[in-house]
């Protein structure tokens, strides 16, 4: 019955790649962000170290005998050489007149005087980073600029650079793994919940028609109220139905009676052998209708009460010797013996004692009918303090192993069954019974290779 | 034919252009005549000192030969600097003026586990490195301080001097620091080092000091007793005479000034390959066997440290003293020091 489901995508996929990918793009936002917020940390701690140069430079400038003194300090450029490796290039101009240093320098960004300029150019085939300040001197009474210019090149902040990218892409990768595994777990979690609902729906028995009561997070809930309501219109129309039956069968069942008694009445009377024999086809035919009809109306009534079941303490001893002595008649009348055997303790369990007693009828009713005639039927109960079991043997052909996992299914005949009367329905009323009682039924042959062999086992309740 | 001739002439006077553009003092051939290549070194050291080096690379590369050519440090700046000569290896006392060619982009940049082991104090940006320590010293005619103390630092040698004028009266010399670059380089250093430096300087100065253009010269005349003091020599070329027993080297306790005799690669090279193991072999010290050669650079081991003394720092500080102002303001002070 269960067809290939149809599937489109997967939620817990689409959920991780959406969540790697979030992961990824901060990742790699955070190591645009901390690159360009180091680049210009880096960039402002040499602008610094250059100004000061600069600055220095510039404090030694002096007016001495009338004539521009320039006495560059050393630290002027060995606090450069303190930082990096880096070159270092100068220039220093008297009313924009070169004075000493490197005259080949690009000129260095205009400004007010006051201000300390920055400019990043290319000298020599590479970039550096020039600062430049300038200072008013009185020479010889007459007003002057004196400007100075320190450039450094950029390596040492290219390395800086490329140190901090390295680290920070390590911990973007650090990051991206974590929320990487975080979102697995993630998506692994938020599906749980469907998984653990899909768990409980498909391990349920076939007539497990009850309403999902377990918690269920509120994203769900739609769903299992759907799943509830359709359930519980299943479980409506599957009661209708079964009502139906038993309605059915019991108003067959009634008038049945009433023909069977006037066709044995008309038996007597008939003498014509050929209209007896008709007459007695009639009374087989009415036993078989009517059979059927007390079996379904069992199995609705077996249906109906393992729902709403009500248990009692129940001896397993005591049901199967009043079975076997309700059915002695009928094995009697194939001249088939019934030996039972009981141990010497009662057997208990908590059961109802109307459903088990019709289980085990209906297996006892299979052992006469599926035995020859002139053979003995053998039901034995036994228990070992945890469990309990009534097995019921006979001396017939026994199971077609074959047909074993079906013959419990609903209106399911064996091969076996030529000239035997019977509507399928016993072995399917033992096995829900067996089921409703947390129990089992399990079909064999004997050891000998004839002669079925039902069991029905139960826990039994602890003492 | 007269095309070829045309051609033939011109060329010939590129070449004598490129010879005579800077001044050598000195041109020396080592390795197989037949050798495929040539690696050309352009060197402050005699020939005679760096041999052994020359020699023990060679061992390790056959078919190679080192054409070693020794200039002075201001000529061997300018024919890298000016006139674009192609050398492979260049190799300098002068700090100041290898910093500035490397800092000014005449250099190859060289990476091997060799220059990654030294110190950083003795690389600068994987284009400059340092293969020996020289100190600064002061050589001391011993009989001329007969009955005297010997000196051990500059102070106990100012007090002396001032004590004795007689005994020292132009027996004094130092580096004529406007002719010699390393002269310069140990003025500076020593002037940054101290106040004391000036106070000696004056004190010679008063004694008229003579003047000198290199340490070879000074160490003669100390030898011959015409001078009692030679202030500021190479110690490595003092200590390479031993055979003198009347001169004494002395490096002043108060503090020594350590120059660095450092080589790089400089950008014209054509056989950067071969630059670079050189320079790995020197910094290695491979040749520190090879006899004759421990005593020149006795007591230079890089490794060696000392309170006293005073490395010279590689760096864009050293360019400072090259500035012309700078220069031309240290020529100032130091003429009215010695030339009272
Ligand atoms: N004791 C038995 N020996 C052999 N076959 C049996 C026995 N009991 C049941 N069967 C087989 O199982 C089938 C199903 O049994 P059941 O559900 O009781 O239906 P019915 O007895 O009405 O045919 C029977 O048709 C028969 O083929
Ligand atoms: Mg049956």
């Amino acid at each position: 019955m269960t067809g290939a489901v149809r599937k489109k995508g997967s939620i817990r996929r689409r959920l991780i790649i959406q969540l790697l990918g979030g992961a990824a793009l901060l990742a790699i936002l955070m190591f645009v962000v901390v690159r360009l917020y180091a680049r210009d940390l880096a960039a402002d701690s040499q602008d610094e170290i250059l100004s000061a140069s600069v600055t220095s430079i510039l404090d030694a400038a002096a007016v001495r005998n009338g004539t521009l003194a320039l006495d560059i300090p050393y630290s002027a450029f060995s606090m450069l050489g303190n930082v990096s490796d880096d070159r270092v290039f100068y220039t220093v101009t008297r009313n924009d007149a070169f004075v000493t240093g490197y005259q080949d320098l690009p000129t260095p960004q205009q400004g007010r005087i006051s201000e300390t300029r920055f400019r990043t150019a290319t000298y020599r085939d590479v970039e550096i980073r020039m600062v430049t300040a300038a200072r008013r001197l009185s020479i010889a009474g007459v007003p002057e600029v004196v400007e100075v210019t320190v450039a450094q090149t950029r390596d040492g902040l290219r390395q800086t650079l490329n140190e901090i990218s390295r680290t920070v892409a390590m911990f973007g990768i650090g990051f991206f793994l974590l929320a990487a595994f975080l979102g697995v777990l993630a998506a692994q979690s938020a599906i749980g919940p469907l998984r653990q609902l899909a768990g409980s729906v498909s391990r349920r028995g076939p007539e497990d028609l009850r309403p999902v009561t377990a918690r269920v997070p509120e994203e769900m809930a739609p769903l299992v109220a759907a799943l509830n309501s359709f359930m519980s219109r299943l479980k409506a129309s599957l009661t209708r139905s079964e009502d139906l039956i038993a309605e059915a069968a019991h108003r067959v069942r009634t008038p049945l009676a009433t023909v069977r008694t006037q066709a044995e009445i008309t038996l007597r009377r008939v003498d014509k052998p050929e209209n007896r024999q008709a007459v007695r086809e009639m009374i087989r035919a009415i036993d078989e209708s009517s059979r059927a009809a007390g079996q379904l109306l069992d199995h609705a009534m077996v249906s109906f009460r393992s729902e709403h079941l009500e248990t009692k303490g129940v001896d397993l001893c005591r049901l199967a010797s009043d079975a076997v002595e309700r059915l002695r008649p009928m094995a009697d009348l194939r001249d088939i013996d019934i030996e039972l055997t009981l141990p010497g303790e009662p057997q208990i369990l908590r059961g109802d004692a109307i459903l088990l007693q019709s289980a085990l009828l209906n297996l006892l009713d299979n052992a006469i009918k599926y035995s020859p005639t002139d053979s003995t039927v053998r039901v034995v109960v036994s228990g070992d303090g945890t469990a309990g079991r009534v097995m019921i043997r006979d001396s017939g052909k026994g199971f077609a192993l074959g047909e074993l996992k079906t013959l419990t299914q609903r209106f399911v005949r064996g091969g076996n069954t030529s000239g035997v009367v019977g509507s399928g329905l016993g072995l399917t009323i033992a096995d829900e019974v067996a089921r409703a009682h947390g129990g089992s039924l399990k079909l064999e042959n004997a050891k000998e290779g004839i002669g079925g062999c039902a069991s029905l086992s139960f826990l039994l309740a602890s003492r | 034919m007269r095309k070829f001739v045309l051609l033939a002439g011109l060329a010939l006077m590129w070449l004598a252009a490129q010879a005579t553009a800077y001044e050598i003092e000195d041109r020396r051939s080592f390795g197989p005549d037949g050798a495929s290549r040539t690696l050309r070194i352009i060197s402050t050291g005699d020939a005679s000192l760096f041999e052994p080096i020359l020699t023990s690379f060679l061992q390790s590369e056959p078919n190679l030969r080192i054409d070693y050519v020794v200039a002075s440090s201001t000529q061997l700046s300018r024919a890298i600097h000016e006139d674009g000569a192609v050398m492979d290896v260049a190799l300098s006392s002068a700090m100041d003026l290898q910093t500035k060619l490397v800092n000014d982009g005449y250099a190859l940049p060289h990476r091997s586990n060799a220059t990654s082991s030294l110190p950083t104090w003795a690389r600068w940006r994987d284009h400059l490195f340092a293969f020996t320590q020289e100190p600064a010293a002061i050589v001391l005619n011993r009989a001329a301080f007969d009955g005297l103390p010997m000196p051990r630092t500059r102070q106990d040698l100012i007090a002396l001097m001032r004590a004795n004028p007689d005994r020292f009266e132009g027996r004094v010399g130092t580096y004529d620091v406007r002719q010699s670059g390393l002269g310069y380089l140990f003025a500076t250093q020593d002037a940054r080092s101290s106040e004391t430096y000036w106070r000696l300087t004056e004190v010679m100065g008063g004694l008229g000091v003579k003047l000198y253009c290199c340490s070879g010269l000074m160490i003669d005349d100390v030898v011959t007793g015409d001078l009692a003091v030679a202030y500021n020599v190479l110690g490595s070329y003092a200590q390479a005479r031993p055979e003198e027993t009347q001169i004494e080297v002395l490096l002043p306790e108060d503090f020594t000034t350590v120059m660095l005799r450092t080589a790089f690669i400089p950008a014209s090279s054509e056989l950067p390959d071969i630059a670079g193991r050189f320079i790995d072999h020197l910094v290695t010290r491979q040749w520190d066997n090879a006899p004759g050669l421990s005593q020149v650079f006795e007591g230079a081991e890089l490794t060696r440290d000392d309170q006293a003394l005073r490395r010279i720092r590689l760096g864009p500080g050293l360019l400072v003293f090259l500035d012309g102002f700078k220069k031309q303001a240290f020529f100032e002070e130091w003429r009215s020091a010695v030339l009272q």
